[in-house]
């Protein structure tokens, strides 16, 4: 590994900085991704909402299990808990009980708190997939164009202004309408998720583009660049063996920033009524159905508008909080 | 509050102020009518009273009725119109041949003379149909209404490539050949669909009989325009009125005022009253600020009459003053699923009845918003058409969750025996159909038959997806969620869209989305409509309309209810029930 000292937030490099812990310690070496990582544990905001998405990993991830512990199939309707002249929950806070701990939907009474949780998975699927697209074709495209420059670099920056410039939200619902019921050995609801990881990671690639594009373009006029092209390393080592490991801070914090973005933007379409087929739950897909009752019945609003709102605070709080740790001069 | 006009410099404050005090001159002034008129009247206000009888009966005039409109209407021209809504208020300003009486109950399904003097009269082989006009009508300039305003008005509302706004079927009965409408061809005489012995007969020629023609000119289009008078598609800035009431100024899709119209005689129009000196309609108004405005009684009447959002539902069935000035009166929809008789394995007429039994009828009813949202259908014509017959061949009220047992058994007589997949097609963007769809699959779900809902857009529902049978056979909708109301309130009106197979649209605008093609309902049709005695035909309309239920492929949801608010101050208020919301014609104010 050749990453130099002074360049700013490289994590992965091994060089070694000293540091004094404390009068009766030995004096030891430390990896710049510990010095982070000390760093990030003494920022508490940033922990809190590390542990709150890892809470909403795990529920999601074990959302069957929840489901079967605290609450009722998702799917399953409880007319009998419903107000047949309001259609409404019955009792107060929307049908809170023991057994449906955050209430019943209004109309068929299913359980709110299985179907935030299986929503959850929806979201975060969605969310972390099409993050993962974006990043891989923001990397790849940044990189190269940064390193490259003249012609592959305009071509490759106009594009990215082209769909800077799209107009998403439309496009997306345009698309999402006419989806097909079956494409490419993919049926139904899997497709739908399929296309809306598309649209979603396809449409923002350009954002984590511009970026890793910027970064390489000073990375490149480094002395460890030039000593690595002089030493006759092919482009491909030098973009993925010299560059790419110094990109690792702004891919993981803007990565990071672009999950609960990709989130809202999930439940922007679900919510639009574009997202997903029902019954399947997601979180925009609820509130749209709580326009209806949100005077009668306003905790069907509250708790998929908070559902999203915590996630995307932990995000956003993690991300900002890994600024912070693995770039501290961008303070 | 004069006091703090201080200076001419009109701070936000003041500005405030004034506005204050000018919403509480309005909202005093607007209240105090009402309270002082609450006992006067004869019958009682109570929840639903509008649809049995007449509430407020008084002929007090005076006042200005305030219509709201969430949208801008299709157009105000009576020949270009398709809204129940605008068929109901054109009436203020249009005179028809026939129209619907101004009673409450079966009374006022019954076509009643308007312009004509009396029904029309039919020549023996059923081919023509002859009306005579009434005498001493005049348009709002006094000059008197002929025959040929009559002729004219159908011409160009069904003839004219400009007009598309409303149904054709003068164009379809009519036998006038290749006629290419007024505007291309002004000699009104090569209209040989209809004919004009004299300035105040009309003779319709038809290319078939066509018994229910009486109901094809209750619409608006049959009303008269006089040819010097229309100018195509800005018509509608002012109809000329043959009504009680006539345009003042009209604002296209913003507003519009009608005033009394002096040359309207009462004594040859014994349904409409003129009550009230004005009526202004203000059109793009938010759904949600109509019921406010309602319910506060700044406003008195939602033009589009399909009634409250939900929410202002529950807020007044839980007032128990609110809820005696609501009405709760079925519209004519209903809403069902059908199932394509040519997606397997619905192809097998006991796989179809397997749904029907399966059914929980009361968590679709529920997805409607419960017995106010709609009743629970059994058969395939609503109550409020002629020729509906109560009849629940598969036992829906008994069961009403459905029965898990005569399901499996059907499904067993199929050859189904654990159940099947197929998918449950609605349109995305209409919550209540999503909702029923989701009731319909968990009840489904019950007894083997696994569905996935597809969502599709309303826009082109039709033409595209549930309504191209192609499109349906290549993706496999077994089940589709929809709704229909009909043209005029009479079974063959309701079903020769629905249940024709020849009927069926091929490559899309297909309505008859189950493609029912049984010959014994398309020669009852047939027979039917060339029926001129009122209840032989109607008996023929049960009849098909037990043929398809018997074919198992409609499954009937509710028949569709509503939730209409009347203000207190509002005189001579019930509800029509041909176009199931209040009668626009007689409304006055206290």
């Amino acid at each position: 590994m050749t990453a130099p000292l002074e360049v700013d937030g490289s994590a992965a490099s091994a060089s070694p900085e000293a540091v004094t812990a404390g009068m009766g310690r030995r004096i030891e070496g430390r990896s710049l991704g510990q010095i982070a990582w000390l760093r990030l544990r003494r920022d508490k905001v940033a922990m809190g909402g590390g542990i709150l998405v890892l809470v909403l990993v795990l529920v999601a991830l074990l959302a069957p299990l929840l489901v079967g512990l605290l609450g009722s199939p998702p799917n399953e309707f409880h007319s009998s808990l419903i107000d047949p002249v309001f259609s409404t929950p019955k009792g107060r806070l929307g049908g809170i009980s023991s057994e449906h701990l955050l209430g019943v939907e209004p109309v068929n009474g299913r359980d709110v708190f299985s179907r935030i949780v299986y929503g959850a998975r929806i979201s975060l699927l969605i969310a972390f997939l099409a993050t993962l697209l974006s990043v891989v074709l923001g990397v790849l495209l940044g990189i190269v164009a940064g390193y490259k420059g003249g012609w592959v670099d305009t071509l490759i920056s106009r594009t990215m202004d082209v769909f800077l410039a799209f107009p998403l939200l439309l496009f997306a619902i345009a698309l999402a309408g006419v989806i097909p019921t079956s494409a490419f050995g993919l049926e139904g609801n899997s497709l739908r998720i399929a296309v809306l990881i598309f649209i979603i990671g396809f449409f923002n690639w350009p954002y984590m583009g511009r970026i890793i594009r910027g970064q390489t373009l000073s990375l490149r006029e480094r002395e460890f660049v030039d000593a690595a092209r002089s030493l006759g390393a092919g482009t491909p080592y030098i973009l993925f063996r010299e560059l790419l490991p110094n990109l690792v801070a702004p891919i993981v914090v803007y990565s990071t920033l672009l999950i609960p973005t990709n989130i809202l933007f999930e439940a922007a379409l679900s919510f639009l009524g574009v997202g997903i087929n029902p019954p399947t739950p997601s979180w925009g897909g609820m509130l749209n159905q709580a326009i209806d009752f949100y005077r009668i019945d306003p905790m069907f609003m509250l708790v998929p508008g908070l559902a999203i709102f915590l996630t995307v605070m932990a995000f956003n709080l993690l991300g900002d909080g890994l600024r912070d740790a693995l770039d501290p001069r961008s303070r | 509050m004069i006091r703090s006009r201080r200076s001419a410099g009109v701070t936000a404050a003041t500005a405030l102020a004034l506005l204050a005090a000018g919403c509480g001159g309005s909202d005093s002034g607007g209240t105090a009518s009402p309270s002082s008129s609450g006992s006067s009247s004869g019958a009682a206000s109570v929840f639903g009273a509008a649809t049995t009888q007449m509430v407020n009966p008084s002929d007090k005039t005076g006042g200005t009725l305030k219509y709201v409109y969430s949208d801008a209407p299709d157009s105000m021209d009576p020949g270009n119109t398709y809204y129940a809504f605008n068929w109901n208020f054109t009436r203020l300003y249009t005179r028809a041949l026939t129209t619907f009486p101004a009673k409450p109950g079966a009374d006022g399904l019954k076509v009643t003379p308007d312009l004509a003097e009396g029904l029309g009269v039919p020549s023996a082989d059923g081919m023509t149909w002859t009306y005579k006009l009434k005498a001493g009508v005049t348009f709002e300039d006094g000059t008197p209404v002929k025959a040929e305003d009559v002729k004219y008005a159908i011409a160009r509302s069904n003839y004219s490539e400009e007009l598309t706004g409303g149904p054709k079927y003068f164009k379809q009965y009519l036998d006038a050949g290749d006629y290419a409408g007024p505007y291309k061809d002004e000699d009104l005489d090569d209209f040989t669909g209809i004919t004009t012995p004299d300035d105040s007969t009309l003779v319709f020629h038809l290319t078939q009989p066509f018994a229910e023609f009486d109901y094809l000119v209750s619409n608006p289009q049959a009303s008269p325009v006089p040819q010097a008078k229309d100018n195509g598609l800005k018509y509608e800035e002012h109809p000329v009125s043959t009504g009680p009431y006539m345009f003042e100024s009209h604002s296209v899709g913003k507003e519009f005022a009608l005033v009394k119209n002096p040359e309207w005689d009462a004594a040859s129009d014994p349904n409409r009253k003129q009550t009230v000196d004005r009526i202004e309609v203000q059109e793009k108004v938010d759904a949600a600020d109509i019921d406010q405005r309602l319910v506060a009684g700044t406003a008195d009447l939602d033009l589009g009459g399909t009634g409250v959002q939900a929410q202002t539902r529950s807020t007044l069935l839980q007032d128990p003053v609110k809820k005696n000035q609501a009405d709760n009166p079925q519209t004519g929809f209903l809403r069902y699923a059908m199932m394509s008789v040519n997606v397997p394995p619905f192809d097998n007429a006991d796989c179809r009845k397997a749904v029907l039994y399966a059914a929980d009828h009361e968590a679709i009813q529920s997805a409607w918003g419960g017995p106010v949202g709609g009743d629970i259908a059994t058969t395939a014509l609503p109550p409020n058409v002629a020729g509906y017959k109560q009849a629940d061949v598969y036992g829906f009220l008994a069961d009403k969750n459905g029965s898990v047992d005569k399901a499996k058994q059907a499904l067993t007589a199929c050859g189904q025996p654990t159940g099947f997949s197929t998918k449950i097609a609605v349109r995305g963007d209409r919550p209540k159909d999503v909702a029923s769809g989701e009731a319909l699959q968990q009840s489904l779900d019950k007894v083997g038959i696994k569905t996935e809902i597809v969502k599709y857009p309303s826009g082109d529902w039709s033409a595209q997806y549930a309504g191209n049978p192609k499109f349906v056979k290549a993706n496999g909708l077994g089940i589709m969620v929809a709704g229909w109301g009909a043209d005029w309130p009479s079974g063959f009106g309701f079903l020769s869209q629905i249940a024709d197979g020849r009927a069926i649209a091929p490559s899309g605008g297909n309505y008859n989305q189950m493609e029912l093609n049984d010959p014994t309902v398309n020669k009852l049709l047939d027979d039917g409509i060339k029926t001129t005695d009122l209840d032989a035909r109607n008996e023929m309309w049960s009849q098909v309309d037990a043929k398809v239920m018997e074919s198992g492929a409609l499954l009937p949801f509710v028949y569709e209810k509503t939730l209409l608010y009347r203000d207190p101050s509002l005189t001579n208020v019930f509800v029509s029930p041909s176009y199931g919301m209040y009668d626009y014609t007689t409304i006055g104010k206290q």
